[in-house]
């Protein structure tokens, strides 16, 4: 992989997951952390959303109620971008095989239904590198949204679009949203190359699917703990 | 003319047509006398009957007190920090400048992008870059820049605080070993960068070297055209 910006080899490789909620992927990504961190491979995972120093305001400002769409992507571009570069990137220099749950294709695809420009959303993450592969964690949107939806959880404002004024009715409000969000998943999938993974198989089918794809792709031989 | 131009649209949501007001910035470099002239010309204008708001930076409700917080821990890497300061532009420009032109208010503020740009050149941020993240804030109705020599801005710093600021100084950066020099450096470099800013985007120049009374009354004069029209 190079960094296209300054032309530096990175050793490291970049695996992303993304797919509405409901989907499977933090599952999936989790149990190909295990398997490639119990097998001895240099690896490091990490969240969409988890940054610690703006942690806080990201916290304050979505129970205040009062972000729009244009704050609302940028305070999770901050975020992002503290992690990316106190974390990812290092990490991806040092050699390791990075795992993220999620990544900017989650900016540009609900940040899109928001109502920001689509050229003004790339601009922002235009400094980052693209992933060896992204899973894209594929099924119908009536699936997920029962694996969501069917015990009734309390859906905060924001994840269930409730800025967007689609609905006053919380559930009918996420339905619609995540409607609008997977459609902008998938027409990023040609343009990003996502693997498309379907997410109504068994999780262990998945799983194997993920392995098999993360070995064709990556000569894991290199990334053994201690091979430099 | 109430349509407000932006610099390449507004934001999501946001009605161009409904805003009445005036925009008016005052930019300058640290201790060049901006906030003096701000409050200066914020009371002339409300004993002339406008109605007056002032903006700044670091001023949102949103992130003003991570930013500050992260600031002095000096953790986060500039290009976080430029992204934490257009959170807070936007969340300042989108609820408070935005809803106080829409009623009418004259909006004064202290400083805008353009401050933002030039700290951020300086860190080594690409200058595309920084005009599409930029690109839906509002055209100003006018742009004043205090232009202050650097021996001035020195002066002024060291009377009125009695020591050099980290940040002012550019230290992060590391431009010099000694505070003293590094500030003038720093000063300088930022001098140099709004004057390519004001090519591009042609500030109504002051000569801050005068005396406050001075500037305000050319200030005055100013503004007062300004909302003639």
């Amino acid at each position: 992989m190079k960094n296209e910006k300054n032309g530096e080899e990175i050793k490291g490789k970049l695996i992303a997951v993304e797919g509405l909620d409901g989907s499977g992927k933090s599952t999936q990504i989790h149990l190909l952390y295990k398997w490639l961190f119990g097998n001895g491979y240099k690896v490091f995972f990490t969240e969409w959303n988890s940054s610690d120093l703006v942690k806080e305001s990201t916290k304050k400002a979505k129970k205040r109620q009062l972000l729009t769409p244009t704050t609302f992507s940028l305070i999770h571009a901050t975020d992002f971008t503290d992690r990316y570069e106190r974390q990812i990137l290092p990490m991806l220099k040092a050699g390791y095989i990075v795992l993220c749950d999620r990544y900017i294709f989650t900016s540009y695809a609900r940040d899109q239904v928001r109502g920001c420009d689509p050229d003004w959303l790339r601009n922002i993450y235009q400094y980052v590198i693209l992933p060896d592969i992204v899973f894209y964690f594929q099924l119908p949107l009536e699936v997920s949204l029962s694996r969501i939806l069917d015990g009734r959880p309390a859906l905060k404002y924001f994840e269930a679009g409730m800025d967007m004024n689609l609905s006053p009715d919380p559930y009918m409000s996420f339905r619609l949203f995540q409607g609008r969000v997977k459609e902008q998943y998938e027409l990023m999938v040609e343009e990003f190359h996502f693997t498309v993974i379907q997410a109504e198989l068994l999780i262990l089918q998945q799983q194997e699917k993920m392995k098999e794809i993360v070995k064709s792709k990556i000569n894991l031989s290199l990334y053994k703990k201690g091979v430099m | 003319m109430s349509q407000k131009l932006f610099f390449v649209a507004p934001p999501p949501k946001v009605d161009p047509a409904r805003l009445f007001g005036k925009l008016i910035v005052i930019e300058g470099l640290d201790s060049s006398g901006r906030t003096t002239q701000v409050s200066l010309l914020s009371d002339w204008l409300e004993q002339q009957g406008f109605a007056v708001i002032q903006t700044g930076l670091k001023r949102s409700e949103l992130v003003s007190e991570s930013l500050e917080q992260a600031k002095k821990g000096n953790v986060l890497s500039p290009r976080t920090i430029s992204l934490f300061y257009a959170t807070d532009f936007y969340d300042q420009l989108e609820n408070r400048i935005i809803p106080s032109l829409k009623a009418g208010f004259v909006v004064i503020a202290d400083r805008y992008i353009y401050t933002l740009m030039a700290r951020d050149i300086l860190r080594g941020a690409d200058k595309e870059w920084l005009k599409i993240l930029y690109s839906r804030a509002i055209i100003p109705d006018a742009v004043f820049f205090l232009n202050v020599d650097c021996n001035a801005l020195l002066d002024r710093t060291l009377q009125s605080r009695g020591r050099l600021d980290y940040w002012e100084s550019g230290m992060d950066i590391g431009c010099a070993r000694e505070w003293y020099d590094s500030f003038m450096i720093y000063q300088q470099n930022m001098r140099m960068e709004f004057r390519k800013l004001h090519k591009e985007y042609h500030f109504n120049v002051i000569n801050g070297n005068r005396t406050q009374k001075t500037i305000n009354t050319e200030l005055k004069k100013k503004v007062e055209q300004l909302l003639e029209k």
